[in-house]
């Protein structure tokens, strides 16, 4: 009994409570999939879904450790599409290797990103108003290069795609091991580094990481650096999935990512949150489309609507368990503890007021 | 010497000065590359030349980027816009797709409907953000994301061709010469003007933007007005739709106003409106939109392919922003002391 009460708490702890309701939600998705149409409870259904989502995985990934630090980045859709441009010009027209070509482009995203990053902290310019510049940026640049689609003929890039590795239940490809590889690595530097260590704190409070000594700036530049990798992992790994580079290529992506993130139960006021929350996030949009595809009678634009209306309840979630969080927080207890970087922001000078609100902590509640 | 003093001065006291300064140069440019570019002439008793055009094809722009100003002035920011267009859009024309041949009422209610789609798009955030308490682009996000699903669930996935005169004369029409859209653009703006700057609202939503929570502390009500401005940026944002759909003569849900937000988001960052909140100025904005569609009309007649606008408008939004940014300023102010004093000790 004491262990299930223990669990529970663990359970309703408002840092996993919105990661419990994802995975929740993707297996009550599958589920109901599962039940409605026949063939859909399959273990290569399952694959599959990692199978056509493998590159937003790799973008959400990138996304997670922005919003954890409290940032977000709306340029990553645009770096997949310039990603895919490079690698396809650099295939096709100067015929150089994929060994080449990857290290050229991931080195392209990240010092992108790092710009990026540069500019917010240095200038202590808003995240999002930067990364749109960097999306215009990016997109431009793509159709200063080529505006027509470039198909790739090269073997190697056709043998990286047709890759299928047996797994006894099903076959994954390339893409899928890569996308792990990045996911294994990413929650090992999320929990298992001082660098990890760094973005919650920055997410959590700016300014009293900054107070601590941590390195603030290398943090925030690190972690637009980060996106910017992944996203040009992530528009490789993309390019193996169509073999093609084209300008409107990954449009509305960075939609999918931060909805993604966010129903992985990323907080994003920033500092709490999982990776491997993300991971559910994506399956749970790629069921979504799974779903739609599977019924055949509901048209693509649902997959926009519902996707929409999870954020919404999703943020809506979010809301509550910091309204709880702060209540549970005011009248002086320990427990349970979230400090919201953002909410604190806002009612400065913070030292003030939570002395003036614990004084009158009664009222409060 | 004393230009640059007077600039320095001018520019903090004067912040027009930037944007028509910046709208002065592209003018100048376009009248290097062509003698005409600001020559009008009578065409069927209608105006006709380059400035009309940027004017007309500028009018969707300025209104989109008024209700934004407002939003932007209280610390949010509204990126559903684009959205709210093919939305607005979408739902006038499946409204005229009713009868083959259009009567009028008909027309002013489908005006109507898409008004009102506008404005109920803008009270959704406007509740998300003062009532709930979301971030604004969060907030703002979930309609960005579900409103083209939307525009496309109204107009089943196809573009939706319009053909009722009356509503083709809201945005292609002409009256007393000018392009319609120009007059709806001017009037929109005028109003709106004389109603936040002759009133005390514009006060009100000065002081969200300086110290919300001060603000609330005043005793103002905030999450009031806070919500009315979203509802307001809704409005603007359906009116535009109906300009667009007009000028184009259908409605299409997928591309109808895409990248709009980012367009407006642009022509208040460039009118001197700070991203931080409590500053705004709806003669910049509109100088704002002016110069982007200048911009724009500039690549096309001076043969740089379109796409470069993109990267030009990035360089621009970095621009401005990096000077707007008080590091910017603070590194500025201190070359400059450097240079004062190195002067002096020169002496």
């Amino acid at each position: 009994m004491r262990r299930f009460f223990s669990a529970w708490a663990h359970i309703v702890d408002p840092r996993t409570l919105p990661i419990a309701v994802t995975i929740l939600l993707f297996c009550a998705l599958f589920g109901f999939g599962s039940v409605m149409y026949t063939g859909f409870f399959s273990w290569q259904v399952l694959l599959d879904l990692l199978v056509d989502n493998a590159f937003l995985l790799i973008v959400a990934i990138g996304m997670t450790f922005v919003i954890v630090s409290g940032g977000i980045d709306l340029s990553v859709g645009s770096v997949v599409a310039l990603t895919t441009i490079v690698e396809a010009v650099l295939s096709e027209r100067y015929h150089l290797s994929v060994w080449v070509i990857v290290p050229i482009v991931l080195v392209m995203g990240t010092v992108f990103g790092a710009v990026q990053g540069a500019l917010i902290h240095f200038f202590r310019l808003q995240a999002f108003i930067v990364t749109l510049a960097g999306m215009f940026f990016a997109r431009g640049l793509c159709f200063l290069i080529t505006t027509q689609s470039i198909t790739i003929t090269d073997p190697t890039f056709h043998a990286i795609s047709a890759f299928r590795l047996d797994i006894g239940i099903g076959s994954v490809t390339a893409n899928v091991l890569i996308a792990f590889v990045a996911l294994l690595g990413a929650i090992y530097v999320a929990h298992f580094t001082r660098f990890g260590r760094n973005v919650y704190a920055v997410g959590g409070n700016a300014r009293s990481a900054l107070l601590m000594g941590l390195p603030v700036a290398h943090t925030r530049v690190g972690v637009y650096a980060l996106s910017g990798f992944c996203s040009a992992l992530g528009g490789a790994v993309f390019t193996f999935y169509v073999l093609s580079g084209y300008g409107l290529q990954g449009q509305g992506m960075e939609l999918d990512a931060i909805a993604a993130t966010v129903i992985g139960g990323t907080l994003l006021t920033g500092g709490v949150g999982y990776v491997v929350g993300s991971l559910f996030g994506v399956g749970i949009l790629g069921t979504i489309q799974t779903l739609i595809t599977f019924d055949g009678t509901l048209s693509s634009w649902w997959t926009r609507i519902v996707i929409g209306a999870l954020l919404c309840a999703f943020c809506l979630l979010q809301r509550l368990i910091e309204r709880h969080a702060k209540s549970v927080r005011r009248p002086g207890g320990t427990g349970a503890v979230v400090t919201s970087g953002r909410e604190r922001g806002q009612t400065e000078p913070s030292g003030a007021s939570d002395s003036h609100v614990i004084g009158r902590a009664p009222e409060q509640a | 010497m004393k230009l640059s003093n007077w600039l320095a001065r001018d520019g903090v006291e004067r912040p027009l000065i930037w944007p028509c300064v910046t709208l002065a140069l592209l003018c100048a440019l376009n009248l290097w590359v062509n003698p005409h570019f600001l020559s009008l002439r009578m065409l069927d008793g209608h105006l006709f030349g380059a400035p009309i055009d940027v004017l007309n094809r500028a009018a969707p722009l300025v209104l989109v980027a008024t209700g934004m100003t407002l939003v932007i002035a209280t610390r949010g920011i509204d990126i559903s816009v684009g959205a709210v267009v093919a939305i607005a859009g979408a739902a006038a024309a499946t409204i005229l797709a009713t009868q083959p041949v259009p009567t009028g009422s008909l027309i002013a209610q489908a005006l109507l409907a898409a008004l009102i789609v506008g404005v109920l798009s803008g009270m959704w955030n406007g509740l998300l953000v003062s009532f709930v308490g979301m971030q604004p682009i969060i907030a703002t996000l979930i309609l960005m994301v579900a409103g083209r699903g939307i525009a496309q669930l109204l107009t089943a996935g196809q573009i939706i061709p319009i053909g009722a005169p009356g509503y083709l004369f809201v945005g292609g029409g002409y009256w007393l010469g000018v392009p319609c859209s120009v007059w709806i653009a001017t009037i929109a703006v005028l109003a709106t003007a004389a109603l936040v700057e002759g009133t005390a609202l514009g006060l009100f939503i000065r002081a969200i933007g300086v110290n919300p929570v001060a603000t609330r502390l005043v005793g103002l009500r905030s999450k009031a007005l806070v919500f009315a401005v979203y509802g307001f940026s809704g409005l603007t944002a359906a009116m535009a739709g109906i300009l667009i759909s007009s000028n184009v003569r259908s409605a299409d849900g997928n591309n109808a106003g895409l990248l709009l937000e980012l367009d407006a988001i642009l022509a208040v960052t460039l009118g001197g409106t700070s991203l931080l909140g409590g500053r705004f100025s709806f003669a910049g904005t509109v100088l704002g939109a002016l110069i982007i569609q200048t911009l724009t009309y500039t690549t096309y007649s001076i043969g740089v392919p379109p796409e470069a606008t993109l990267v030009v408008k990035a360089a621009v939004v970095l621009a401005v922003s990096v000077i707007q940014s008080p590091a910017a300023r603070a590194l500025a102010m201190s070359i400059g002391m450097q240079m004062i004093k190195q002067r002096e000790v020169a002496r």
